[in-house]
């Protein structure tokens, strides 16, 4: 079925319900990559006029990927929580940014309808949204994730240590972790990206930290980023395995160019649940996404890119993740061209992410070959962390090395945390304190007596 | 520029080259880490604008009679916003790949860093080449290529495997990284990257080019027996396949 918008001068038609979408994203080089960008300003806006009289449950009768074909289509649509949507069951995607912004729509209400809200609602609404909207409603929203420490608190920024080492050298990353427990930061969790996809590294690795968190009882949970199969390896070989951690994105085949399924995310859920290594209805999964990961696949199905990111979001919300973050500027100048596209592109996965109910993060960067510079990063770390983004990464120095590409750091954390009076997990911050890193006034700043010291002498000098 | 005293732990800067105890100010960063910082941003940025110099590379491999070829991408810029053309062989150089029955190939890709790939590509090439039961097809140097384009240069030279060499995107400690992509019988515009195998971050602070060309070569020796690569592919179980590297019976005893 088409759609259609007069603006007044000239009547713009479009095709179908993917290629309105696409035509109302804002700007963006992924869009262009894959021949579905507006060709003007003023299609992009009639697009969005149409887009805004669309009612919400036509997204539910006409799926963007078919759903003979799609696993992830049928995932969204089987699972869909009719009594859940039920309340916003009667509005255009118009009237559902306006209800968004209203009074009535409480941080209850915004629990409660979560479940009900498809993914590509979620993307059709933020369409029709500005920054300052997105963020709006996105700070209203509350998802409260735990396992050693409890994440996503109001009021609370939690960091994931990054201490990635280009040839997983235990004492290189061992340093950056001690670094980053200095700087207060860890509280997200202790997440390595592997050089090297190999379970007896993966195993070495977590044994490591799990020696660390254990000497000083350190509220932390750890992480190595490897392939869900690795991982799954590790388990066998009953490795201190505390999340599973896997990129995912939204449709079958790019899964598929993931190497990943339901299945196999189903099978790893429960072999980690099956650990009993967290307090019961602990969260245990860890998933990353990014706009472009199935355009760069060819696995979008003729979809805008930044639906598709919200498609994801309909396979982290199947497994109540303790962690999910988009990865926003990392995919390059293809997807997200520069520093105005980076920063809208965040802005919109995490609102999205927290409309339907998951524990967002994000991982605020960019590459070398992008148009962007630390100054974008601030931008949009400052506005994430005013949004109430659970948590960001926290790299040394902002320079990830084994990566090639720019995160947040340590430093920029410490910023965020003391320009906009947030806290780290209730668990973390009372270890601080009790350790001597974090002072009287909660100010990072370590004091060289107490269990600060004994911390740094754990590493050789 | 002076450097200001750093966090007191310091001393562990010595276990990384990552940018750690770089010291405070309030809570932000000292004016000459600020800077120390974006002059290194500065270096990569232009690592990553830079050209491969294909006359040099080819020169270092001349026994082998490598083949030149480019993709699609015309120039840098195109390269950089579209990676589709960066897959695909550029019309007039499909006649020099000469059709053979071969074990693999070697594509040398300059990919994101040219820098990379044109100091160490060549005396890795020459690590692969000389391994024993392999027939290689003549050595591809690819300009602006990604790692999809030695699907179809594989495919065109009758290569049962494609070894492709290609620069990662330059980091800002280090804009000299390399990857090794290794895919089994590759189908252009059919492989997916879950069907490829990687060694990555070889040269600069990663691997060494010998510990590089082992980690390689282990790879390719298990998918010619499994004939397959991918996540099912895993690095250990070819590293355990191999004999031991020289010395390390000594070690371990």
């Amino acid at each position: 079925m088409s759609y259609g918008c007069n603006t007044g001068g000239t009547h713009y038609v479009f095709a179908d319900m993917r290629t309105l979408l696409a035509r109302a994203s804002p700007d963006r080089a992924g869009d262009h990559l894959a021949g579905l960008a507006a060709e003007s300003g003023e299609e992009r806006v009639a697009a969005r006029m149409a887009l805004a009289d669309l009612p919400l449950a036509r997204f539910l009768d006409d799926p963007l990927v078919p759903y003979e074909a799609d696993e992830v289509t049928r995932l969204i649509l089987d699972t869909h929580d009719c009594q859940a949507f039920a309340p916003i069951a009667a509005m255009t995607a118009g009237e559902f940014r306006d209800f968004l912004l209203s009074d009535e729509a409480t941080s209850e209400t915004l629990a409660c309808i979560a479940p009900g809200i498809a993914p590509e609602m979620a993307a059709a609404v933020s369409k029709l949204m500005r920054n300052q909207d997105l963020i709006a409603v996105a700070k209203k929203i509350s998802v409260v994730t735990r396992f050693r420490t409890t994440i996503g608190l109001p009021g609370r920024l939690c960091v994931r240590i990054q201490p990635n080492h280009p040839a997983d050298e235990l004492a290189g990353i061992g340093a950056s972790i001690l670094d980053g427990l200095m700087y207060g930061c860890g509280d997200a969790c202790i997440g390595i990206n592997p050089a090297s996809d190999s379970a007896k590294h993966v195993l070495a690795l977590l044994e490591r930290i799990e020696e660390l968190r254990l000497r000083f009882e350190i509220p932390v949970q750890s992480c190595v980023l490897a392939h869900v199969t690795t991982t799954m390896r590790v388990m066998e070989r009953g490795g201190p395995v505390d999340l599973v951690f896997q990129s995912i994105a939204g449709s079958e085949a790019a899964n598929r160019a993931f190497g990943v399924n339901l299945a196999l995310l189903d099978e790893a859920h429960q072999a980690v649940k099956s650990l009993h290594r967290a307090p019961p209805g602990a969260n245990l999964m860890y998933f990353e996404t990014g706009q472009g990961a199935a355009l760069s696949a060819q696995a979008h199905h003729g979809v805008d890119q930044q639906t598709m990111e919200a498609r994801a979001y309909a396979v982290a919300r199947r497994y109540a993740p303790l962690l999910v973050n988009t990865v926003v500027g990392f995919i390059g100048p293809e997807y997200l061209y520069d520093g105005k596209e980076i920063l809208r592109a965040g802005l919109e996965d995490h609102f999205c992410g927290k409309l339907m109910g998951l524990p967002m993060g994000a991982d605020v960067c960019y590459t070398n070959h992008a148009e962007a510079d630390q100054d974008d990063m601030d931008n949009l770390l400052t506005l994430l962390c005013v949004a109430g983004c659970n948590y960001i990464m926290g790299v040394p120095g902002a320079d990830d090395i084994m990566l090639g590409y720019q995160s947040t750091s340590y430093h920029d954390a410490l910023y965020a945390r003391s320009v906009l009076g947030l806290r780290p997990a209730p668990e973390f911050e009372a270890w601080l304190k009790a350790f001597g890193i974090m002072d009287a006034k909660s100010r990072v700043r370590p004091s060289l007596s107490g269990g600060a010291a004994r911390l740094l002498a754990a590493a050789p000098r | 520029m002076t450097l200001p005293p750093g966090d007191f732990w310091d001393y562990l800067r010595r276990a990384t080259p990552a940018r750690i105890a770089l010291g405070r100010v309030g809570d932000g960063l000292p004016t000459a880490r600020v800077l120390e910082f974006e002059l290194a941003h500065a270096r990569a940025r232009d690592a990553a604008k830079a050209n491969l110099d294909p006359a040099a590379l080819i020169a270092g491999l001349a026994a082998w009679r490598p083949v030149l070829v480019r993709s699609e991408a015309k120039d840098r810029a195109t390269f950089l916003q579209r990676p589709d053309l960066g897959r695909r062989l550029a019309e007039n150089c499909a006649e020099k790949l000469a059709p053979g029955s071969f074990d693999a190939t070697i594509v040398i890709a300059d990919g994101l860093s040219a820098g990379a790939v044109q100091a160490q590509a060549a005396p890795l090439c020459k690590i692969l080449l000389a391994a024993p039961n392999c027939v290689f097809a003549p050595p591809v140097v690819a300009i602006q290529g990604r790692v999809a384009l030695g699907d179809d240069i594989a495919a065109r030279q009758g290569a049962t495997l494609a070894v492709v060499l290609i620069g990662e995107r330059p980091g800002l400690s280090s804009c000299d990284g390399m990857g090794a992509y290794i895919t089994f019988d590759p189908k252009p515009g059919v492989t997916k990257d879950a069907e490829r195998n990687c060694v990555s971050n070889i040269g600069g602070h990663g691997l060494s080019l010998d510990e590089a060309g082992r980690r390689i070569l282990a790879i390719m020796a298990l998918a010619r027996t499994i004939r397959r690569t991918g996540t099912c592919l895993k690095e250990d179980e070819a590293l355990d396949l191999l004999l031991p590297a020289p010395g390390t019976l000594n070690q371990i005893a």
